[in-house]
């Protein structure tokens, strides 16, 4: 086994995320798609530090993790104040801009 | 052992445990794309971000790793489970399609997609020989990152912070539903409301017993014979009589 075998574990989840949020409909988990996107794209920075013998795709994945933080924090606000109005947290429901 | 990993090779008890949690991972991300119940969703979401924590750990980035199990495991993954609990915990996904076919070219898409990247890199990276991060822990990784963090990067973290202020701020001002002193309902208001032509100020009606049931769930009848929906608790599903309990039940012939 190689360090190759972990960005292409990374590429599997990165999909599998990417066709979650094509697929899903409930705002919640296609939030949840898009952090285990992200959570990939961390792995494969990792993997990335260790082959260059340096730390600062480390240091690359902490900023994600600190944007995911900030991401989820205002996501989840914005859903719930849409479930607020709509009572729903489908993404087929919020079609206001449609029409 | 220090020579094999100043290589950056992969040893045996990386390798078992790559084999092992590799598959895991993969599992918990299909399940979490699968499950109809989104508090199982995020549940499947922890046992990736679980997998991907040790890994961090088993490549040379301890601190990453625990910070992957607190930060994501410990704090996003419970904000989930807490919105989720309060915005609809019982609305799972319908089956049906909205579009017809999207769900298969969207696994045709996933499919093509792991095959282009996964075959790209390892192709690219597969003969790589990684140097290990060794020299660059040698006085610990908490320290490495420390250097790093506060010498190239530290205008990059000192935005960090601006971002986390707008966000704590944004969240906030999202979630905040701003009540003015003329929303307030006083006790006056409260009394006319409920002697206000329309309402009616008295105990509602009771249920309606019959001699074939007298479930809570079953109206009472108007002066009309039709159902009053005013006798039944709203939560409560609507229980019509059948025909069967309708009709004579033969004990008048005897």
């Amino acid at each position: 086994m190689q360090p190759g075998h972990y960005i292409v574990l990374a590429a599997v989840l990165f999909s599998i995320g990417a066709v979650g949020v094509l697929v899903r409909r409930n705002a919640i988990v296609l939030f949840m798609c898009i952090e285990l996107m992200l959570n990939a794209a961390n792995l494969a920075l990792v993997t990335f530090s260790r082959i260059n013998g340096t730390l600062d795709g480390q240091i690359m994945a902490f900023f994600v993790m600190v944007v995911a933080a900030a991401e989820v924090v205002i996501g989840l606000a914005i859903i719930m104040s849409i479930f607020r109005t709509r009572r729903s947290a489908s993404v087929d429901d919020a079609n206001l801009l449609k029409y | 052992m220090d020579a094999i990993l100043a290589a950056g090779a992969v040893g045996t008890g990386e390798a078992v445990t790559f084999w092992i949690l590799a598959p895991l991972a993969v599992i918990g991300a299909l399940a979490m794309v699968v499950a109809r119940n989104a508090v199982h969703s995020a549940l499947w979401l922890v046992l990736v971000m679980l997998c991907l924590g040790v890994f961090y750990i088993v490549q040379s980035g301890p601190f990453l790793g625990l910070a992957q199990i607190i930060v994501y495991t410990g704090a996003i993954m419970m904000l989930f489970l807490f919105v989720l609990m309060l915005v609809g915990r019982d609305a799972s996904d319908s089956l049906i399609e909205v579009l017809r076919g999207q769900r298969l070219a969207a696994a045709l898409l996933g499919i093509g997609f792991v095959g282009l990247a996964g075959t790209m890199t390892y192709r690219a990276l597969g003969p790589t020989v990684a140097a290990g991060l060794t020299q660059a822990n040698a006085g610990g990784n908490v320290q490495g990152i420390a250097g790093v963090l506060f010498t190239n990067y530290v205008f990059a973290f000192e935005a960090t912070s601006a971002l986390l202020i707008a966000a704590a701020v944004g969240a906030m001002l999202l979630a905040h539903i701003e009540r003015g002193k003329d929303d307030k309902v006083g006790q006056l208001e409260r009394v006319r409301a409920r002697f206000a032509p329309g309402s009616y100020p008295g105990p509602k009606a009771g249920p309606g017993v019959y001699a074939t049931s007298s479930s809570v769930a079953t109206p009472g009848r108007l002066p009309d014979g039709g159902p009053s929906e005013r006798t039944v608790p709203s939560i409560l599903p609507r229980r019509e009589l059948t025909e069967a309990e309708i009709a004579p039940k033969g004990t008048d012939e005897r």
